[in-house]
């Protein structure tokens, strides 16, 4: 789950790590308000979940209440990068001396905690690690010892964080790793973290990615989820335990294991279709979670054939065979399915669906082949 | 022979009174793997399955009484981590953690604790391991794999079933087949199993089947040029996936590019790996 800019800033702010002052507005007049307390010359940031949201327009710099108000009318209610903008934080404006990234993730390598450390801020990361690699700094971080002071040091120095501000950089470091342990993060970043022309230390941007597994330790995050970022399709899968994911093409799938679940996309790729989503029902599937997962798919108006695919070890096939003709009798979609099952009780199951005049097949390869054959013919 | 398990392995099952537990120790005992004992905290004392299996209040004390070797951990995730480091902590050598959805900081400690200790864990998030003919150790199917030479490591439940039995339909046995899991971290990594069929006698040809996310596909290549005399036939899921977005598996993701399909299928061609399109192409590159 991933928390806004204004999210993460709460978290930094409850971490005594410093942020710029500034509120949220949700109306141009809020912003002009936020504006007059702030003296005037002030930054509009849409609170929206994408990365680069700057150079698509998303952040301005304005000198007066006036013109905050102005900016703010043009960017609440209209879209950056296609996700429409409820929400500005404004902020006053500072001086910058030097840009400075700083991060923590998990080393999936080495199974531990790393801080990641650029005297490049400013620019994605990604970025950094494309052009010049040498000026990622990592530092491993032992859960069992915690982030120790001279990693911190040895971490400035190699950025050339100027040695007055190391103790204020050291309390820096070690609150955002509190704070990444509290919420169980797996991505807290600051980019940038600047150094001000006043020699102050602030985190100017945040971007924190908390764990989903995570969540039950913390149920007020989970009220927190902002949704409207995401495609419905996928906060309606969630409410059923479903996994799914929407994509371009036009073949529908629906599989059981998230490994098989890609090898079908995959398979109908190499057979030159293209999937209009990932979808894992999970383990067990009831004929419940068969009826949502159908449905969602259907929702989808690119759809124009379905591909399922299960194979039944402790799923039961004749099981999801009964979930599959119920719900096509009731929704009775206009679209053809290809249907594999295989399996426990896969000869009962393929009866099933030959009664309700369903296409089956054998193997993946046959019903891929299937599927991307209807799909060129209904297009 | 066989690699990590066979019939000498005596099973303790963590969380054997739970819906899942129960339903998987008698589908691993009718497999007939050895299950000496279960675990439940506050449930010590009972017996289940008709009788059959004692089930304790610590790991401890059912290794104590009963001498089991290896553990399964079927305990809810907010748990699961606490389960895999009481299991360390009684000594079992060999820990496979079924479980789904462990957070990956509670992993994060688990790993670095057990890391100085004498003992493998597979999983979590993993479907567990089996050996054909002789014993099971998690959820995979019985009934989808017979007896043979083929080495199979996987980091998915479901696609690896299929790949078994692709492999059962067209006549090719398994040695054993290993699920390390689809968590970001995991106990027990590819170059560990791929050196453990290296040098197990039953095992002739090895099918690795990864998946995008993380390097250990690439690092498995590596591995495969320094030190496989055995042919390693591949498999990579998640070639249509779109970055940055997580394929279901807690580690199945493509973050900073690092961790795409195309890569690791490179770096393990590279290694003289012959990698299939799909699954059901596996036996046929074997059979060649």
């Amino acid at each position: 789950m991933r928390l806004h800019e204004y999210q993460s800033k709460e978290v930094f702010a409850h971490h005594q790590i410093p942020i710029p002052k500034g509120r949220l507005a949700s109306t141009p007049e809020e912003a002009k308000l936020i504006a007059e307390e702030l003296n005037g010359t002030v930054v509009l940031k849409a609170q929206v979940l994408v990365g680069g949201r700057g150079k698509a327009g998303g952040v301005r710099l304005v000198n007066s209440p006036k013109e905050a108000e102005e900016e703010a009318s043009k960017l609440l209610g209209n879209r950056v990068k296609d996700i429409p903008v409820r929400r500005l934080l404004v902020e006053e404006g500072v001086h910058i001396q030097q840009e400075i990234y700083l991060g923590m993730t998990v080393d999936r390598e080495r199974g531990e905690t790393m801080l990641i450390a650029s005297a490049e801020g400013g620019i994605e990361i990604e970025e950094v690690a494309r052009v010049s690699p040498e000026r990622i700094i990592k530092v491993g971080i032992n859960p069992l010892l915690g982030l120790r002071d001279f990693q911190i040091r040895n971490l400035a120095t190699e950025i050339e964080i100027p040695r007055p501000l190391w103790r204020a950089f050291i309390t820096i470091c070690h609150n955002l790793y509190e704070a990444y342990q509290e919420l169980d993060a797996t991505l807290v970043e600051v980019n940038p973290l600047v150094i001000t022309t006043d020699e102050r230390i602030i985190a100017l941007d945040g971007k924190i990615i908390v764990d989903d597994n995570a969540l039950f330790r913390h149920p007020d995050l989970v009220d927190k989820r902002d949704i409207s970022a995401e495609a419905t399709e996928e906060t309606e899968a969630r409410k059923f335990g479903l996994s799914y994911i929407k994509l371009d093409g036009n073949i529908g799938c629906l599989v059981n294991g998230a490994g098989l679940a890609m090898a079908s996309m995959d398979i109908i790729h190499h057979k030159g279709g293209l999937p209009a989503n990932f979808l894992d029902i999970g383990g067990g599937a009831s004929a419940e979670k068969v009826a949502a997962a159908l449905r969602i798919i259907l929702s989808d108006s690119q759809v124009e054939t379905v591909l399922i695919n299960i194979f039944g070890g402790i799923t039961r096939c004749d099981e999801v065979a009964n979930g599959i003709k119920q719900t096509l009798e009731e929704l009775k979609p206009d679209v053809p399915f290809v249907i594999r099952l295989v399996g426990t009780n896969e000869v009962e199951g393929r009866k099933i669906l030959a009664e309700a005049n369903l296409v089956t097949a054998e193997s993946l390869q046959e019903a891929a082949e299937k599927a991307v054959n209807l799909a060129k013919e209904v297009a | 022979m066989s690699i990590l398990i066979n019939g000498s392995t005596r099973l303790l099952v963590q969380g054997i009174t739970g819906q899942e537990g129960l339903f998987h120790t008698r589908q691993m005992l009718d497999y007939g793997t050895n299950i000496v004992a279960g675990v439940t905290p506050g449930r010590g004392g009972e017996w289940v399955l008709d009788g059959k299996i004692p089930v304790f209040d610590s790991v401890r004390a059912g290794v104590e009484v009963t001498g089991a070797t290896a553990s399964v951990i079927f305990v809810p995730a907010r748990f699961a981590g606490d389960a895999i480091l009481e299991a360390a902590d009684a000594g079992l050598e060999l820990i496979v953690c079924i479980t789904e959805g462990i957070p990956v900081n509670d992993m994060l400690t688990v790993k670095q604790v057990i890391r100085d200790k004498d003992v493998y864990l597979i999983g979590p998030n993993s479907p567990g391991l089996i050996t054909p003919g002789s014993a099971k150790v998690g959820i995979i199917p019985g009934s989808i794999t017979q007896k043979g030479n083929v080495g199979v490591v996987s980091r998915s439940g479901t696609l690896t079933y299929e790949v078994l039995y692709a492999l059962k339909q067209a006549g090719v046995g398994t040695s054993t087949c290993v699920g390390i899991g689809g968590d970001p971290v995991i106990g027990t990594n590819f170059s560990e199993i791929l050196s453990h069929f290296e040098g197990d006698p039953q095992t002739d040809v090895v099918v690795m089947i990864g998946e995008i996310g993380g390097n250990e596909e690439e690092k498995a290549a590596a591995f495969i040029t320094d030190n496989m005399t055995k042919p390693v036939i591949g498999f990579i899921a998640g070639q249509a996936a779109p970055p940055d977005k997580r394929m279901g598996h807690a580690g199945a993701i493509i973050e900073g590019g690092v961790g795409t399909a195309q890569a690791k299928i490179e770096a393990l061609q590279k290694a003289g790996v012959q990698v299939a399109h799909y699954p059901e192409e596996i036996p046929n590159l074997i059979k060649q």
